[in-house]
């Protein structure tokens, strides 16, 4: 469909090409993707008395093996692949069930119960955070006062405080609030599934619930393939905030909230009395990039070429 | 058969109504509790704020005796320079990727996408030290050139797709018309996309005005504080007065919430468009 009407001889340069694109180019280069590769760079550097000096890939050695950093990382690895699995396990089946609900042609609401669902998601992470930590303070008691109406007042726990539970907790809110993005997105996949197909399958004597798991599902694979790694990407990234701002740079209780954005915070930034490593740091953070870029290739070359050899 | 699909129905609006009450509570007390005096947050959190409960000293600590009106202008500013240049620099690449063929294009146009599935905070370390040598740390021109970096992959990549779905017609005619290529893009290529604006604005404001990262690394002073940072540290600070802790939740809260109410039928349009593309 492209230019077939162009002539393939020698033309002047087209410099209108250049100044539409250049702006973006260059911001783009210089502020996004200069410092990710500087960053993998300075991970193969470490600072001695004369600046810095190059040691090939000594810092992931220590990051994954030296007692000090490997227990630092394996813990906001395994943490982040809970949150991970906890989010894949909750809030994507949430969703997807509550997409299901919300397609169902003759519901009606569906456009007010659309937006209240997808409110929480706009929030900024640190007033969910905030307002999470207030409802379930033990000072304030809003929640072991519901829990004492429901009969279960003897549950209630500090549970942010506690070590087991405080994981699992921020794991919940962070559901609370981003359940709205696969909601939409299977919400979407849903609406766009031919109703003749639907109707055939109706005529073949299939109820709602067999055509959800027998039509339906089969035919919004590619968008639970995009959730997928939505999540992934998130879970690696996105965590600091929520935990930052609920347990603080320390990861409290004793680490066991600590993701791989916390615990770089710490390593570039120093905390208490450890001093920031710019080289750690890096470290860090290209660990991190190459964590995504497995995900990334895995999602692109795996589900998403099955996916489409399953549609063909 | 009717009364199942009935009995059916009402069961669907009882889980959609149980779930939207657990999306609004937490917001709904929040906001409440802001209007209440200290004694009735504690005494009757679920109570509305009348009579004897209602106190407006939380947002008066808030307003008057805070820098939040300063951490709201700098995050208007940031959200709006950003939010600009991003429209503008994105409608244009995508222009150039859509419309002309040149050599590289491809390239250039998956690299420019890039972005969307690497975060732009892995960069961080390298990105302030940049920010230093280039003598803008703790300003807020530093977090705009962030902020629009980091929108510019997924409004090139809405702006291109889109641009690609519209017909070359208007823009041949354009050139017969002799229409130079800059008044081709101003006259009839930013009105043309003009239905994709909002989702792309919404899409790009949100992380933007929410964003924690960036501003505690960037640009953490006083001056330049942004209300999501700002919130962040004054509620360390004054964790015992309970009315002025909720008050800047409230605050915070409402600007999205305004935009949200204007623009959601924008947004969940962009959303379920770009899903069923993608």
């Amino acid at each position: 469909m492209a230019n077939t009407e162009r002539p393939t001889h020698r033309r002047p340069i087209r410099w209108y090409i250049l100044v539409f694109l250049a702006p973006a180019t260059l911001i783009y280069t210089i502020f996004a993707i200069y410092p990710i590769l500087e960053s993998l760079r300075l991970s193969l550097f470490q600072a001695n008395e004369n600046g810095a000096t190059f040691e090939g890939l000594a810092n992931y050695a220590r990051l994954i093996q030296e007692p000090y950093w490997a227990e630092q990382f394996w813990n906001a690895f395994k943490n982040n692949v809970l949150l991970f699995l906890m989010h894949m396990l909750i809030q994507n089946p949430i969703a997807l069930a509550l997409a299901a609900l919300l397609s169902v042609p003759t519901l009606k609401g569906a456009a007010v119960y659309r937006t209240i669902l997808f409110l929480p998601t706009l929030l900024s992470v640190v007033v969910v955070g905030f307002i999470w930590q207030l409802i379930l303070s033990p000072l304030w008691g809003v929640t072991p006062a519901f829990m004492n109406f429901l009969g279960v007042g003897s549950f209630f726990k500090p549970w942010l405080g506690l070590e087991s539970s405080a994981l699992v907790t921020v794991t919940l809110i962070s559901i609370w609030q981003y359940v709205g993005i696969p909601l939409m997105l299977f919400y979407a996949a849903l609406l766009n599934v031919p109703e003749e197909t639907i109707e055939a399958a109706r005529i073949d004597g299939l109820n709602g619930w067999w055509i959800f798991w027998k039509v339906k599902l089969p035919l919004i694979l590619p968008s639970l393939g995009l959730v997928g790694i939505l999540t992934y990407i998130g879970n690696f990234t996105a965590s600091f905030d929520l935990i930052y701002s609920i347990q603080g740079g320390l990861a409290g209780p004793d680490y066991s909230t600590d993701v791989m954005g916390t615990f770089l915070f710490r390593t570039f930034f120093g905390f208490q009395a450890q001093l920031g490593d710019v080289y750690m740091g890096a470290t860090v953070a290209s660990a991190l990039f190459f964590i995504i870029l497995i995900g990334v290739a895995l999602y692109l070359f795996g589900v998403q070429r099955r996916l489409q050899r399953y549609e063909s | 058969m009717l009364i199942t699909q009935r009995l059916s129905s009402a069961g669907i609006h009882a889980v959609l109504i149980a779930y939207s009450l657990l999306a609004l509570f937490p917001l709904a007390l929040i906001v409440i509790n802001s209007f209440k005096s200290k004694k009735a947050i504690f005494r009757d959190p679920t109570g509305l704020p009348l009579g004897d409960n209602f106190s407006s000293k939380g947002y008066d600590s808030v307003l008057n005796n805070s820098d939040f009106p300063l951490y709201f202008g700098n995050s208007l500013t940031v959200t709006c320079v950003s939010l600009v240049l991003i429209l503008l620099l994105g409608a244009m690449a995508a222009h150039a990727l859509s419309e002309y063929r040149f050599p590289g294009d491809s390239l250039i146009g998956l690299y420019l996408i890039l972005g969307i599935m690497v975060p732009i905070r892995l960069g961080t370390v390298a990105l302030l030290q940049l920010i230093v040598d280039l003598g803008l740390a703790n300003t807020l021109t530093a977090l705009i050139l962030v902020y629009t970096a980091q929108g510019l992959p997924i409004a090139i990549f809405i702006f291109t797709e889109f641009l690609r779905s519209v017909s070359k017609e208007i823009k041949d005619s354009a050139r017969i018309d002799g229409l130079s290529e800059y008044r081709i893009f101003f006259e009839v290529v930013i009105p043309l996309v003009r239905p994709v604006i909002a989702t792309v604005a919404v899409f790009s404001m949100i992380p933007i005005w929410n964003d924690l990262w960036f501003p505690l690394i960037l640009s953490p002073g006083e001056e330049t504080r942004t209300v999501t940072l700002g919130v962040q540290q004054f509620i360390g600070q004054y964790t015992v007065n309970w009315g002025a802790v909720l008050a800047a939740l409230s605050v915070a809260i409402l600007p999205v919430l305004v935009m949200y109410i204007i623009f959601s039928k924008q947004l969940i349009r962009g959303i379920t468009a770009g899903a069923v593309k993608g």
